[in-house]
C-alpha cells in the first residue's frame, strides 16, 4: 500500500521496529508461563535454576483440577453438541427467510455477544435460582450455550448464504424427501464450515469464566472457574503448568486451520 | 394453482422456517433475554417483592457508585486510547506489507485472541510483579532502583485489558486499511505529501470507519470486564462489574446489584447510541463529499 514511499527508509524501519515491540507485547505473557512450568521451584523465578516436571505432576494427580478439566471438556462437547445444531436450523432458515424477519432474528441470536459477561452471569444466576439450578451442569451449560450461539452464527449463516440452493431444488425435484436433500445433499457440503462452528463453540465454553465463576459451584465448577479463584489466592506455578498445556493446544487447533484454509484456497 | 392457495402455501412455508429458527431463540430467550429482563424486574422490588425505587435511591446515593463509574470510564477510555496508539501502527504496517506476509503477522495476533483470559490474566501477575521480569529489567537498566508497583493497581489492569483488546481492534482497523485504493496515495505521494502528512490527511479518514469499528468494539467490551479488574486490581480498581459482584456476594443484596446492572447496561446502550449516531455522521459526509 505505501509502495510510494518505498524511499523512506526511516519511516519503514521504524514502523516495523514499532510493530515488533507491540507484537512482542501481544506475545509475552503467553510465552512467559512456558519455561515456568517447567520450574523445580515454589518460586516464580525467572529463568528457573533448576527443571522438573512436578507442576504438571501437581495438575494431573490432583483430583480437583481433574474433575474441574472433566467438567469443561464435556461442558464443552455439550455446548458444540447444542449450540451447532440449533444455529444451523436458524441460519438455515434465515436464509430462507431473508428480509426484515430475518434482520431482527440474526440480531436477537448475536444480542448475546454485546452483552457484558457480568450482566449475562448475574441474570442468569437469578433465574437459576429460582429454578433451583444454581450449581448444576445445566445451568453452566445454558450460559455457554447462549454465548456460543453468535459464534456458530457467525460461522455457519455466511457458509448458508453462499451455498448453491438450486442443488437442493434439484434434488427434491428429483424426489429426494426433505430430509434426504438435508442429508445427501446440504450436511455434507457444509461439513467444513459446521466443523469449524463446532470447535469454536467448543473453545468458547472451554474459555468462559465468568458465567462459571457466578453459576457453577462443587461438581460443575469449570477449569477456568478454579483456575480465577487460585489467582485471586495465590500464584501457584500449577497454572503455569495448565497454562502451557492450554496454549499447546490452542496453537495447535490455529496452525491447523491456518493450513486447511491454506489447502482450500490452493 | 389459485392465487388464494399459493398464498397459503408461502405462509405455511414461512411458518415451517420460522418454527426451525425457534430452538436458538428458545435458548437466547431463557439464557440471555430472560436474565437481562429480571435484572430489570428485580432492579425495582424490595425483600418483600413489592415495587420499590429505593434500590437505585441506594446505589444513587452511595459514593462507591459514583467512583465505580468513574473507574470504569476511566479504565475504558485509557484502554481505547492506548489500543490506538499501539493498535494503528500495526495495522498500518501490516496493510503495507505483502498479504502472505501479514497473514502470517495475523497469526501471531491471532494466538492471544484465542488464549484463555485467565492464562493471559496469569502471565502479566508473572511479569509484572515486584519481583517479576519486567522489574528486573527495568532494574538492570538502570531505569529505576526501586520496583515499579506494576500490578494489583489500576495499571495493572489496565495492561490487562489493553492486552486483551488490542487484537480486536487491530482486526477492522487493518481490513480498512487493506480495502484503501493504493492509487490514492501514489497520488498524494505524487503530489508532494510526506509519509506523515499522507497518513494524517489520507488513510486515517479513509480508515475511520475501521477505527470506529474497533473503538466500539473496545469500548462497549471494557465497560463490563470481570475478571481483569478481579484478579489484576488485586481489591484495589472497583469498576462497576466489581462492585456488582460485591454487592451480590458481601451483602447480598440482589436489588442494589441488580440497579447496578442495570446502570450498566444503559452505559453500555448509550455508547452503541452514541457510535451508532457517530457512524451514521461518518457515512452522511462521505456520500455529500
Amino acid at each position: 500500500m505505501l509502495d510510494a514511499y518505498q524511499d523512506n527508509r526511516l519511516s519503514k524501519t521504524l514502523l516495523w521496529s514499532f510493530s515488533a515491540l507491540v507484537l512482542l507485547f501481544l506475545m509475552l505473557p503467553t510465552l512467559i508461563v512456558v519455561p515456568l512450568s517447567f520450574s523445580a521451584s515454589d518460586l516464580l523465578e525467572f529463568p528457573p535454576r533448576e527443571w522438573s516436571l512436578r507442576w504438571y505432576e501437581s495438575f494431573f494427580m490432583s483430583s480437583a483440577w481433574m474433575a474441574a478439566l472433566r467438567t469443561s471438556l464435556i461442558l464443552g462437547i455439550l455446548t458444540a453438541a447444542v449450540a451447532v445444531p440449533a444455529s444451523f436450523l436458524a441460519c438455515f432458515a434465515l436464509n430462507r427467510l431473508g428480509g426484515r424477519t430475518a434482520a431482527g432474528i440474526y440480531a436477537l441470536l448475536l444480542s448475546p455477544s454485546v452483552t457484558p459477561g457480568i450482566l449475562l452471569a448475574i441474570g442468569l444466576f437469578f433465574v437459576l435460582a429460582k429454578l433451583g439450578l444454581v450449581g448444576t451442569l445445566t445451568g453452566v451449560l445454558a450460559g455457554h450455550v447462549v454465548l456460543a450461539i453468535p459464534v456458530a452464527v457467525i460461522v455457519l449463516y455466511p457458509a448458508l448464504n453462499r451455498f448453491d440452493w438450486a442443488q437442493a431444488q434439484a434434488a427434491r425435484s428429483l424426489g429426494a424427501s426433505w430430509f434426504q436433500t438435508m442429508g445427501g445433499i446440504i450436511l455434507p457440503q457444509l461439513g467444513l464450515s459446521l466443523s469449524t462452528a463446532a470447535l469454536m463453540a467448543f473453545l468458547t465454553s472451554l474459555d468462559e469464566a465468568v458465567i462459571s465463576i457466578f453459576v457453577a459451584n462443587g461438581p460443575s465448577s469449570t477449569l477456568p472457574k478454579l483456575m480465577f479463584i487460585s489467582l485471586r489466592d495465590q500464584i501457584d506455578p500449577t497454572i503455569a503448568a495448565i497454562s502451557t498445556l492450554w496454549t499447546v493446544l490452542i496453537s495447535g487447533v490455529v496452525l491447523f486451520f491456518n493450513l486447511r484454509d491454506r489447502g482450500q484456497n490452493a | 394453482m389459485s392465487a388464494a392457495a399459493y398464498l397459503q402455501d408461502a405462509r405455511r412455508e414461512r411458518r415451517f422456517y420460522l418454527s426451525l429458527a425457534l430452538p436458538a431463540l428458545v435458548l437466547v430467550g431463557f439464557a440471555a433475554l430472560l436474565p437481562v429482563a429480571w435484572i430489570l424486574r428485580q432492579s425495582f422490588l424490595d425483600l418483600g417483592g413489592n415495587f420499590t425505587t429505593a434500590n437505585y435511591g441506594k446505589i444513587l446515593s452511595s459514593g462507591l457508585t459514583w467512583s465505580a463509574l468513574g473507574t470504569t470510564l476511566a479504565l475504558s477510555g485509557t484502554t481505547l486510547v492506548l489500543c490506538m496508539i499501539l493498535g494503528i501502527p500495526l495495522a498500518l504496517t501490516l496493510a503495507s506489507t505483502s498479504t502472505r506476509i501479514a497473514n502470517r503477522v495475523l497469526i501471531l495476533i491471532m494466538l492471544p485472541l484465542w488464549t484463555s483470559i485467565l492464562v493471559r490474566t496469569y502471565g502479566w501477575l508473572v511479569l509484572l510483579r515486584k519481583d517479576g521480569l519486567v522489574n528486573a529489567a527495568l532494574q538492570s537498566l538502570g531505569l529505576t532502583d526501586a520496583p515499579l508497583p506494576l500490578v494489583y493497581n489500576f495499571n495493572g489492569t489496565l495492561i490487562g485489558m489493553v492486552h486483551y483488546m488490542l487484537p480486536l481492534f487491530v482486526l477492522p482497523v487493518y481490513a480498512a486499511m487493506r480495502d484503501i485504493d493504493s492509487n490514492i496515495i501514489r497520488a498524494a505521494a505524487s503530489m508532494g505529501a510526506g509519509l506523515w502528512h499522507c497518513v494524517r490527511t489520507v488513510i486515517l479518514p479513509l480508515s475511520a470507519g475501521g477505527i470506529l469499528s474497533g473503538s466500539t468494539i473496545v469500548f462497549i467490551y471494557t465497560l463490563g470486564f470481570f475478571i481483569t479488574p478481579a484478579v489484576l486490581g488485586g481489591g484495589k480498581v472497583n469498576p462497576i462489574s466489581i462492585r456488582i459482584d460485591r454487592t451480590l456476594s458481601t451483602f447480598q443484596d440482589w436489588g442494589s446489584a441488580s440497579a447496578l446492572g442495570v446502570l450498566l447496561l444503559v452505559l453500555v446502550l448509550l455508547t452503541g447510541a452514541m457510535l451508532f449516531a457517530t457512524r451514521w455522521f461518518l457515512n452522511r459526509g462521505t456520500r455529500h463529499a
